[in-house]
């Protein structure tokens, strides 16, 4: 998706060629030049060094005797039990039933998180109305919810998404309202100087301004979906990654347990990986520290 | 006619920004107001423009009182408040929205030219120089052909060649449809070089001190542009409580 079109979805300006021109000449010294991708892969490198380090050591500290691997299995043997997994098919269902959860839990708490935000971000009485109540409703821990859940909504899916849903929510709402507050008042003025109306200035110049910061708390949240996921899973599920946990633990096996631990971090990354993917061409304007250190 | 009739501004906090400013400016003038900082110019332009109230007297452009942001009234900022997540050529067109998008493309080219960016419609503000974001802002405000239009120190932050420079854009600018202007600067070399009429003001509280007319034509080193440089750097040390040699030799 070109920034271009992007932009167009969500409607900011109509002025489509001169945008995509634009797109097309910032990417062009990024995305064609050789340097450039030398780059992302040094970068890459340098992200997987430690950690491959890391396993490199576990499995060659076993291989030496100098731990039994009882308790803590090799790398080998973790991802022998993930392609055993997969192999069988057990290792989809339960990936799907968790990342179905997440999304569900992911897209009624955020969507929720930034109707809230906007709304109290915009109208004041709204503001005075329900941020107080929304604000003691964080202070309790999202965790303490889930006997009440399980009474309400009974043991199936409605309780596990709804705490996903809350977890979630929470960290938008704060992102997208505070992004809103800390709108700079002096391009406010350029739309009220073009006499845009309310509705104008939403879109033309709250919109754009906020998404910056409503995107981080996306990404907040969604590691907190990730977050709760497990909670809700422990709490007792036939299926999921979450289940796999409880199963290797009642029965004694921690290569399962890594392996599920190895899935879900696999799982939480790619979904970031992909939110950013999605959202970054929205982005492409910005001037922001990251690009120079 | 842009009249200002007896207008004062006191902010909430209690500072009395202006009082009593009454002023006639006819259609297409150039008008510079001069004064040390603090002085109520940045206040008297945003009461023009219509984004505060003056909390006395009335100010109409042609006969109307002017109470909120008017269509035919244009502003460029102290600062050029480009919207960073535009192109040059989408923030100059910011105010065109409601015209079909040939005519809008058309109208930003031609004054992206005027102002010397046509090459840099597709940048984004946060690539273009100081002095750039200041052309693309002017060229913002010229675009959307006002009556009135209201420049806040536009050029304080450039460099002397450059600022001479946009001078000229500016003045091939305002040839085009002559618009009433009103020009805020430090500078008393660029009100001669622009104005038609200087109005030199002083502060605590802010009011007109008194004016200078530049009569035309002239040019930087004409004998009429040195008499009116010499008698508005007098009446701007006089507003500063300055007495100077300058003041006490009659211009
Ligand atoms: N929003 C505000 N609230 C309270 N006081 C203000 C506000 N804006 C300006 N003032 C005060 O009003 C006076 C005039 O300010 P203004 O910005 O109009 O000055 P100026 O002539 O534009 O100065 P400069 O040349 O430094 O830009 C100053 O004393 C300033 O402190
Ligand atoms: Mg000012």
């Amino acid at each position: 998706m070109s920034a271009g079109a992007a932009a167009r979805i969500l409607g900011f300006e109509a002025d489509g060629k001169t945008r995509e021109a634009g797109a097309r000449a910032r990417s062009r010294p990024h995305a064609g030049s050789r340097r450039a991708d030398g780059r992302h892969a040094v970068r890459f490198v340098l992200g997987v060094l430690i950690p491959l380090g890391l396993v490199l050591g576990w499995e060659l500290a076993t291989r030496a005797g100098l731990t039994q691997g009882r308790l803590l299995p090799p790398p080998s043997r973790v991802l022998g039990t993930l392609l055993a997994l997969a192999q069988s098919g057990d290792l989809r269902l339960h990936v799907q039933a968790t990342l179905l959860r997440v999304a569900l839990g992911f897209v009624a708490g955020a969507g929720l998180g930034i109707l809230a935000g906007a709304v109290t971000g915009t109208v004041p009485l709204m503001r005075h109305l329900v941020d107080p109540g929304l604000q003691a409703l964080r202070a309790v821990p999202s965790l303490a919810w889930v006997p009440l859940f399980i009474l309400w909504l009974g043991i199936l899916e409605t309780p596990k998404v709804a705490l996903i849903a809350v977890g979630v929510f929470f960290p938008v709402y704060i992102g997208v309202s505070g992004a809103i507050a800390s709108v700079d008042r002096k391009l406010v003025e350029v739309g009220r100087i073009f006499r845009l109306s309310r509705w104008a200035l939403a879109r033309r110049i709250l919109l754009p301004a906020v998404l910056p910061g409503t995107i981080v708390a996306l990404r907040t949240g969604l590691g907190l979906g990730f977050l709760f996921v497990v909670a809700a899973e422990l709490m007792g599920a036939s299926e999921g990654l979450g289940y796999l946990l409880v199963e290797g633990q009642q029965f004694g096996k921690p290569d399962q347990i890594l392996a599920a631990i190895l899935a879900f971090a696999t799982l939480g990354k790619l979904a970031d990986a992909l939110l950013v993917f999605l959202t970054r061409p929205l982005l492409r304007w910005q001037d922001v520290a990251r690009d120079v250190l | 006619m842009l009249t200002i009739q007896d207008v004062s501004k006191t902010y909430a906090d209690g500072t009395e920004a202006l009082t009593g400013i009454r002023l006639a400016i006819p259609p297409g003038e150039i008008l510079a107001l001069v004064g040390g900082s603090g002085c109520g110019k940045t206040t008297l332009l945003r009461l023009v423009a219509g984004l505060d109230t003056a909390t006395a007297g009335t100010i109409r452009l042609d006969g109307a009182a002017i109470t909120a942001p008017h269509p035919g009234v244009g502003l460029v900022f102290q600062e050029p408040r480009l919207l960073p997540w535009l192109t040059i050529a989408e923030n100059v067109g910011f105010g065109l929205a409601h015209l079909p998008r040939a005519v809008r493309r058309e109208r930003v080219a031609h004054v992206l030219a005027r102002v010397g960016l046509s090459a840099h419609g597709t940048r984004w503000p946060r690539d273009l120089s100081g002095g750039q974001q200041q052309r693309v802002a002017i060229a913002r405000a010229f675009v959307a052909d006002p009556v009135v239009l209201l420049l806040d120190e536009p050029f304080s932050a450039l460099d002397a060649v450059t600022r001479e420079d946009l001078h000229r854009h500016l003045l091939a600018l305002w040839a085009e449809t002559r618009p009433t202007i009103v020009l805020v600067t430090h500078d008393v070399a660029e009100a001669v070089a622009l104005a038609d009429r200087a109005v030199v003001m002083r502060p605590h509280p802010g009011r007109i001190h008194d004016t200078v007319v530049v009569p035309r034509p002239r040019s930087g080193d004409s004998d009429v542009a040195f008499a009116a440089t010499r008698s508005l750097r007098a009446l701007l040390d006089a507003s500063l409580g300055r007495i100077t040699e300058r003041a006490a030799v009659p211009a």
